[in-house]
């Protein structure tokens, strides 16, 4: 049984965050990943970060990926398990992990669940055939190993990630018929959209997906328009030839190891879905146990990165770590929290967090 | 098929080796899973679902919503999305549940 002083599961853009700071006082810290590499999602990203320039804006998503993997692999007090799985949380504090060298155990003093999300899905006659793909597939396909995932696209969200990914497919080559967004306005940033528009590619909103069609795999798609009420208007149908469709509706937590756990949770909507409840020190309602990043809510992954840096000083905190620089730096890290949730689109996150705001500081653990 | 040029990423490809799809010789690269070797050799249908047998392709691409699974060197239900191709690997569609006894 090891017995880690800060043990951290994930090792995307909240996870990476949060063990650089973890470990940044010596504190002995490992983190768990199960993919083969270190990055989450921040390692697809080709696209050129906003805000301000603590949160690296303008530097490309796996630029800043790569950046921190080097750091952390520098460290000499942060252990990396990679190709890992957590497959329980047990009441008595003990983490089980498995990977092909075996089963592992470890009783972490404390512990940071960073899982992230998963890609939420749409109901539609056929939806599961080969062809249809959630938008982090797709990425995976282009923008890590380079591989082309056919010749035509239809897109099915007009948030950020799917106008991003539009584009990124037409890096790829790949051309992009449509976007469609059952919502009667674009989710994401403007700055997003009109760089797609201006490449020709229309973006309808108030369209859902009625079918889609092919016998093997897929042929092409028909859309259709929504009422005020979302009903679908027939006669109003729309039909594409395709190979690919793109399916971008939005992200889910991937909370599983905290429900398991007996974490209270929330359902937020605007969050995506069920969160972990959490104090203003991103501590669950379970003593030590400590979360960052989409998995908490969805947000940016820039979001996610200030997340994690500021709870793997909290995680410190718990330890009795004591270091002069500390108070500066967590004023720092949730002054950018505050200002990258600022303005209109922060609204409903900042509402959304205040639902799943743990007020007593309840800790069964 | 493979990307060669990009406005943004640049490939760099270690030597190729083979790999077998249902006894079919093809071509992987070290790094690629198996799905996105598969993928670029213009393989989609992965498997065929477990009640009406349909064809199923890769989804998530993260391991986690079992569209991919696969029979590789005889074992059944690996999550080809997330497992790393090795030279000579045997890959099968998996029609519904793996056989696992």
């Amino acid at each position: 049984m090891k017995t880690p002083d800060i043990l951290i599961v994930g090792g995307g853009p909240a996870g990476m965050a949060a063990a650089l700071s973890a470990a940044r006082y010596g504190k002995e810290v490992v983190v768990i990943e199960r993919d083969p590499h270190l990055g989450g999602q921040l390692i697809k990203q080709t696209h050129m970060f906003f805000g301000s320039e603590k949160q690296q804006a303008s530097v490309r998503g796996f630029d800043i990926a790569y950046k921190m993997i080097q750091q952390i692999e520098a460290l000499p007090n942060v252990t990396v398990l990679k190709s890992t799985t957590v497959t329980a949380l047990y009441d008595d504090g003990v983490v089980t992990a498995v990977n092909r060298a075996g089963y592992h155990k470890f009783l972490p003093k404390t512990m940071i669940v960073a899982t992230g999300a998963f890609e939420k899905s749409l109901a539609f006659p056929n939806n599961a055939l080969p062809g249809i793909y959630g938008a982090g597939a797709v990425q995976t396909l282009m923008n890590m190993h380079g591989i082309k995932p056919g010749q035509s696209v239809v897109m099915v969200g007009a948030g950020n990630i799917g106008l991003i990914v539009s584009y990124q497919l037409m890096q790829a080559g790949v051309e992009v018929k449509a976007i469609v967004d059952a919502a009667p306005s674009i989710g994401g940033y403007i700055v997003h959209a009109s760089k797609v528009r201006r490449m020709g590619v229309p973006i309808y909103t108030n369209y859902t997906v009625k079918q889609a069609h092919g016998e093997k795999s897929l042929e092409g798609v028909t859309i259709w328009k929504l009422d005020e009420k979302w009903q679908p208007m027939p006669g109003t149908e729309m039909h594409y030839d395709c190979d690919i469709l793109c399916v971008s509706v939005g992200l889910s937590p991937l909370s599983e190891l905290l429900w398991q756990r007996g974490c209270q949770m929330a359902y937020v909507p605007s969050l995506g879905g069920y969160v972990p409840k959490a104090n203003e020190h991103h501590e669950t309602s379970i003593a030590n146990l400590f979360v960052a990043g989409d998995v908490s809510g969805i947000e940016e992954a820039s979001s996610a990165m200030v997340e994690g840096y500021l709870t793997g000083l909290y995680c410190n905190l718990r330890l009795e770590v004591y270091a002069e620089d500390m108070a500066a730096l967590i004023a720092d890290y949730k002054s950018q929290l505050h200002d990258l949730r600022s303005g209109p689109a922060g609204d409903k996150i900042r509402e959304g967090l205040a639902q799943a705001k743990l007020e007593e500081a309840l800790h069964v653990g | 098929m493979r990307i060669t040029t990009h406005p943004v990423l640049d490939f760099k490809r270690e030597e190729a080796f083979d790999f077998y799809f249902e006894g079919e010789k093809m071509t992987g690269y070290p790094g690629e899973t198996i799905a996105a070797a598969l993928h670029a050799n213009d393989i989609k249908i992965l498997s065929l679902s477990a009640k009406n047998h349909e064809p199923r392709g890769l989804y998530c691409a993260i391991g986690n919503c079992s569209s991919c699974l696969m029979v590789v060197n005889d074992i059944p239900n690996v999550r080809v999305c997330v497992e790393p191709l090795s030279p000579g690997d045997r890959v099968e569609r998996q029609n519904g549940q793996g056989d696992i006894v």
